[in-house]
């Protein structure tokens, strides 16, 4: 029970954020859209817990209402990319040869450019908003791991029990959703967990260069960006999003590091 | 040695081909007609035919193959074309700004380096779970922290609240220590840990010990054997952080509002000048790319097992 005390921490506080994520719309006290010029920058009160922001709106709505833009931006990030990268590693570890060397190359070529620069770019090419953010932050966080699932894949291939499977004439779809899958996807999404913390840090930091997330959607980034102006009069407004975001980072990489550990000692 | 070299080479070119091909590519395959957003951005009517005139001056009408080749030959004299925007040459538009990014990753990179060697090697010499404990702690939550919120708290503690250091801009060396420090910070605790860890592994080593057996004063064993052993882990790993140091340079220089190539490469994309864009990827990426290059290379000549590992192949 103490060993596994960092992983249930962790994954209760997880569990809270993706309460926060799920059930914003009920435990937000106000609309996060509604704004009221009449109430604007507000500080702490009953009616306002966290205050309002420059627009009178309420802050910890929007805070909660980010919790979900986040959790949901990052985690159907996770999705697209574990699928992404599962076809291009099978793709090259299995068939190897010509399709392996192109798939690798292109790989490298697009590990060459350093991550937030590749998404930055991608975006301003694209044109900002939440969709082609997507897409960008989809984009470059594929390649590492397509390497890693074609390394696994390429050393399962000569495992004894898949060199049978080709023997018998098991066709290669069949053993690579049979026999090769089952063994890299729970590292793979293991992996993809634990690199969900940086996720949602590249989303706040597009959003917060206005490239990502767009007014009046509640972003944290975007909240911090449009606190600047108020930075001298109203700190709270700063401190407050960014607080949140280094809190949900910072739960999610206990989480991963915790679960790695567990596992590592599991195996 | 000569193997390795160029299969490095090889690799690198390769690489920068690929550079190439992704920053071409970028602006012919997205949804966006470039020549449309040229008229948009100007606030020019689109015409039909003002629009195909446009696109033979781009020589946008021939084939993809040969656009390409156009561009490259051109991208090779670093001439990107004019700006969208401001109509100047994209070029120069960047190195005039290069400069100003230039001096706070290298501040930051030197700031990064000297704190970590010296809390590092400091650290290394004592055995305690506490250190491992707390410069696990700090890289846990400093990597939380988005560096842009990080930058808006030193602001406003540090210039507004103590006024000990200006606010924003440009132009003294008191200018340069908040922006460099809070793009540094990020990269800090990383670094330590990896000497601490590092090093003590490296004092293990059979080598350190007959060295100590031997009566070797212990700062010539620190310098000519334990660090020389982490060097090459070292220069790697410094080579792959001046990317983050760029991309990191992007946003810091927006909060700080420092007109650099960051704060300009932004601006850029918010007003979709493509061919900024990629002037921006071929540049970056590819000084990305020579300088962990470089940084192979140097491996190879300090740590020979990596030259023939890495040639053998």
């Amino acid at each position: 029970m103490k060993k596994h005390l960092s992983l249930i921490i962790s994954s209760l506080l997880v569990l809270v954020l993706v309460v926060m994520a799920l059930f914003a719309p009920w435990l937000a006290p106000h609309d996060p859209y509604t704004t009221d010029i009449a109430n604007k920058l507000q500080g702490f009160s009953m009616q306002y817990p966290l205050g309002t922001d420059h627009l009178g709106r309420c802050v910890l709505s929007r805070l909660l209402y980010g919790t979900r833009t986040s959790l949901l931006l990052a985690s159907g990030v996770l999705f697209i990319t574990l699928i992404i990268s599962i076809i291009v590693g099978c793709l090259a570890g299995y068939i190897g040869g010509l399709v392996d060397l192109v798939l690798m190359r292109i790989c490298d070529v697009l590990l060459s450019i350093p991550d937030f620069i590749f998404a930055l770019v991608i975006v301003g090419a694209l044109g900002g908003g939440i969709k082609n953010m997507f897409v960008a932050i989809s984009f470059v966080s594929w390649v590492g791991f397509a390497r890693i699932i074609r390394n696994m894949v390429r050393s399962l291939k000569e495992s004894t029990y898949v060199q049978y499977a080709r023997l018998t004439g098991v066709p290669k779809r069949k053993i690579i959703r049979r026999h090769i899958l089952p063994f890299v996807f729970p590292q793979i999404f293991l992996l993809k967990l634990i690199g969900l913390g940086s996720t949602i840090l590249l989303i706040s930091e597009l959003s917060f260069l206005g490239l990502g997330v767009t007014a009046p959607m509640a972003e944290w980034g975007m909240m911090i960006n449009d606190s600047k102006t108020y930075l001298m009069s109203e700190p709270t407004l700063m401190f407050i999003p960014g607080i949140m975001i280094s809190l949900t980072v910072l739960i999610f990489n206990w989480f991963g590091d915790a679960l790695r550990t567990a596992m590592d000692a599991k195996i | 040695m000569f193997a390795f070299f160029v299969k490095r080479l090889v690799s690198m070119l390769l690489a920068l081909f690929g550079i190439t091909i992704i920053a071409f590519g970028l602006i012919r395959f997205i949804p966006v007609d470039p020549v449309e957003a040229y008229f948009t951005i100007n606030q020019i009517p689109a015409t039909e035919e003002a629009m195909t005139s446009m696109r033979e001056d781009m020589g946008l009408d021939q084939p993809l193959g040969t656009q390409y080749i156009v561009w490259l030959s051109h991208a090779l004299q670093l001439d990107f074309g004019t700006s969208f925007v401001s109509k100047k040459a994209v070029a120069t538009e960047l190195f005039q700004r290069f400069e100003t990014t230039f001096l706070l990753a290298v501040t930051a990179l030197v700031i990064i380096i000297v704190s970590s060697l010296t809390i590092g090697i400091w650290s290394a010499s004592k055995n305690s779970g506490w250190l491992d404990w707390l410069t696990r702690t700090a890289i846990f939550t400093i990597a939380s922290m988005p560096s842009f919120w990080l930058a808006f708290l030193f602001i406003y503690t540090v210039a507004l609240k103590w006024g000990v250091l200006p606010l924003m801009g440009w132009g003294s060396f008191a200018h340069v220590i908040l922006p460099s420090i809070t793009l540094a910070l990020g990269f800090i605790p990383y670094y330590i840990r990896l000497i601490r860890s590092s090093m003590r592994e490296e004092m293990k080593k059979p080598h350190v010990l007959f060295a100590r057996a031997r009566g070797v004063k212990e700062t010539v064993i620190l310098r000519t054997h334990i660090f020389k052993g982490i060097l090459p882990q070292l220069i790697t790993s410094l080579a792959m952080t001046c990317g983050g140091l760029l991309g990191g340079a992007a946003i810091i220089e927006n909060v700080f509002a420092i007109s650099g190539v960051g704060h300009f490469i932004v601006e850029a994309m918010l007003a979709r000048d493509y061919a900024v864009l990629q002037a921006f990827i071929v540049i970056i990426g590819g000084l990305y790319i020579i300088v962990n290059f470089i940084a192979d290379i140097l491996c190879a000549v300090i740590d020979p097992r990596v030259r023939l590992k890495g040639g053998a192949l």
